[in-house]
């Protein structure tokens, strides 16, 4: 777990950073913006990690609802 | 009366009815009135955080923002998922310390980890001062969308005081169980019309997104991209991280945590609510196509471009339902911030200057003070020449002032004193308010920053200077007392 939560990090690092890096239109990446394809790419991706995050995190098991 | 005009009073008559059914066999105490006995489970707690953060903001908002500002409109989708982020980690706490000690509020929250009733005061009049914006920003929506539904029958005052007297008939019969039906309901149809917007209009005027963009880009150069100043990388950053900051600091988000039933609840929900986030998505297209087709909006009236769109494109019994579920959004969050802010205003201000009062009197106090708050609002709204997202905006600068000593209040051996806490907090407040009502930005006030650190965003100065100051009252007054 605890290598697991610095996964956390990432998508501060791609929106705030990543973002003034990526600040233009070409190529469009699925018929948007590339600046704009980038931050939607990001919200998926911290979907993705925080679901790693919740299964590796103790805290939410032994909890009278099981989780699979 | 149109068509689209029925339909709106239609929805707004199944409203108040479903609020008048969500309240029957409950006793109406005021923990149940305000955060629904604690006992909402994951999904009705997902239904109403997500209900707030789904409100007129986003839906003539966004759309508006699109249209009159282009890619600086892009931070509303990027600092949800970085808040959500945040809170698998700060909400789980807030919330075991709230259920251990009864609290109902989010002033009772400070008061008791600083163990002073006096920042309590302090937070609930910051949360009320930040609330106002916020509700106004949802009466503008109600107004606008009557307004463009009736096409031209009913003033756009009219429209606003009738939006005004349905939110607080609502909540004084409801309280938040008729909020979290109607969220329900609100989510729903949002979802559809969002979706059904976003895709059928690119699609309809210009063949797809690419070709939609491909339009705006050569007639509009640079508008796809954040600006080299103004709205630039620097504003959108700071902007960014001040409203992910700010985004559970709202006295109504905090009030709403208190209703889940198990602290799992939010750490799920940070899981689900970034994909959530998505709907966003299609609130641009929307405002995008706008730009092209309905041109000439300017100011204010940008807020006015996903209807004016459809009252173009659509049948008018269309232009009801997309109005019904714009009415929705506006209502629940409406009702959300009128039930915070009466809480605040009564549990938190009167009972701590009358401590003697009985539980009845301070429920009594907080569903009188929700009419005299419409009232001030529709005041507001009435003299306001501000666009939806400002509005927000301006709210964002003040709570997010809260943040750093709450999460020093969750640290295990607290460096912030009492002290500490008042005067960063006081500073952090005092700078937004002086900028935001003489309507000066770090540009005017030190104009030889470098070019990049001008367009930042004024809430994150106040947010550094509110930091530096507790961080140095703190010290001074630790050391008194220790040596006391």
């Amino acid at each position: 777990m605890a290598f697991v939560k610095w996964l956390a990090v990432l998508p501060f690092l791609g929106i705030l950073v990543g973002v003034p890096l990526l600040n233009q239109v070409q190529p469009l990446v699925l018929g948007m913006p590339l600046i704009l394809a980038w931050i939607v790419m990001w919200i998926v991706l911290t979907a993705v990690i925080m679901g790693i995050i919740y299964l590796c995190d103790p805290a939410n098991r032994d909890m009278a609802e099981p989780r699979a | 009366m149109s068509a689209a005009l029925i339909i709106i009073v239609a929805t707004i008559a199944i409203v108040l009815c479903l609020g008048l059914l969500a309240r029957r066999g409950k006793d109406m105490n005021l923990e149940q009135w305000s955060v629904g006995g604690r006992g909402f489970g994951t999904i009705l707690v997902f239904v109403l955080m997500a209900g707030e953060i789904y409100t007129t903001f986003t839906f003539l908002g966004g759309s508006g923002f699109a249209y009159g500002h282009g890619a600086p409109v892009f931070y509303i989708l990027s600092y949800g998922c970085l808040a959500y982020i945040i809170s698998y980690w700060m909400l789980p706490p807030i919330w075991r310390y709230a259920k251990q000690h009864r609290l109902i509020a989010q002033p009772d929250f400070f008061a008791h980890k600083y163990d002073s009733p006096a920042l309590g005061i302090l937070v609930a009049l910051v949360g009320i001062v930040a609330l106002i914006p916020y509700l106004v920003l949802q009466l503008k929506g109600l107004g606008i969308i009557v307004d463009a539904a009736a096409y031209g029958a009913i003033s756009p005052t009219l429209a606003i005081w009738i939006g005004a007297a349905v939110v607080t008939v609502y909540v004084m019969v409801s309280g938040v169980h008729g909020s979290a039906w109607t969220a329900v309901l609100k989510d729903t149809l949002i979802l559809a019309v969002v979706l059904f917007l976003g895709i059928y209009l690119p699609i309809h005027y210009y063949g797809g997104y690419g070709p939609m963009f491909t339009a705006i880009d050569a007639a509009k150069p640079g508008f796809l991209t954040l600006p080299a100043r103004g709205e630039s990388v620097a504003w959108f950053d700071s902007t960014v991280l001040l409203t992910a900051l700010g985004f559970y600091m709202w006295p109504h988000s905090f009030g709403s945590l208190f209703t889940a039933k198990e602290e799992r609840a939010f750490r799920r929900n940070a899981v689900m609510m970034p994909v959530y986030q998505l709907i966003l998505l299609f609130v641009f297209f929307v405002g995008f196509a706008a730009i092209l087709k309905v041109p000439g909006l300017k100011g204010p009236e940008i807020d006015l471009s996903l209807l004016r769109l459809s009252v173009q494109t659509f049948d008018p019994w269309f232009v009801g339902v997309i109005g019904a579920a714009g009415v929705l959004t506006a209502l629940v969050p409406g009702s959300m911030i009128m039930i915070a802010a009466a809480t605040l205003l009564a549990n938190n201000i009167f009972r701590a200057v009358r401590p003697q009062a009985s539980d009845a009197t301070v429920s009594l106090v907080a569903k009188s003070l929700v009419p005299v708050i419409a009232l001030v609002s529709v005041v507001f709204t009435l003299r306001g020449g501000a666009t939806i997202v400002a509005l927000l905006l301006m709210g964002y600068a003040f709570v997010t002032q809260l943040f750093p000593t709450l999460i020093a209040s969750l640290l295990p051996r607290n460096p912030v004193t009492r002290e500490g806490a008042f005067a960063g907090i006081c500073v952090g407040v005092a700078t937004v308010a002086a900028t935001s009502l003489t309507h000066t930005t770090v540009a005017m006030l030190l104009p030889s920053l470098p070019a990049a650190l001008l367009d930042l965003n004024i809430g994150i100065v106040a947010l550094v200077l509110n930091v530096v100051t507790m961080g140095a009252v703190s010290a001074v007054t630790r050391r008194r007392t220790a040596f006391a």
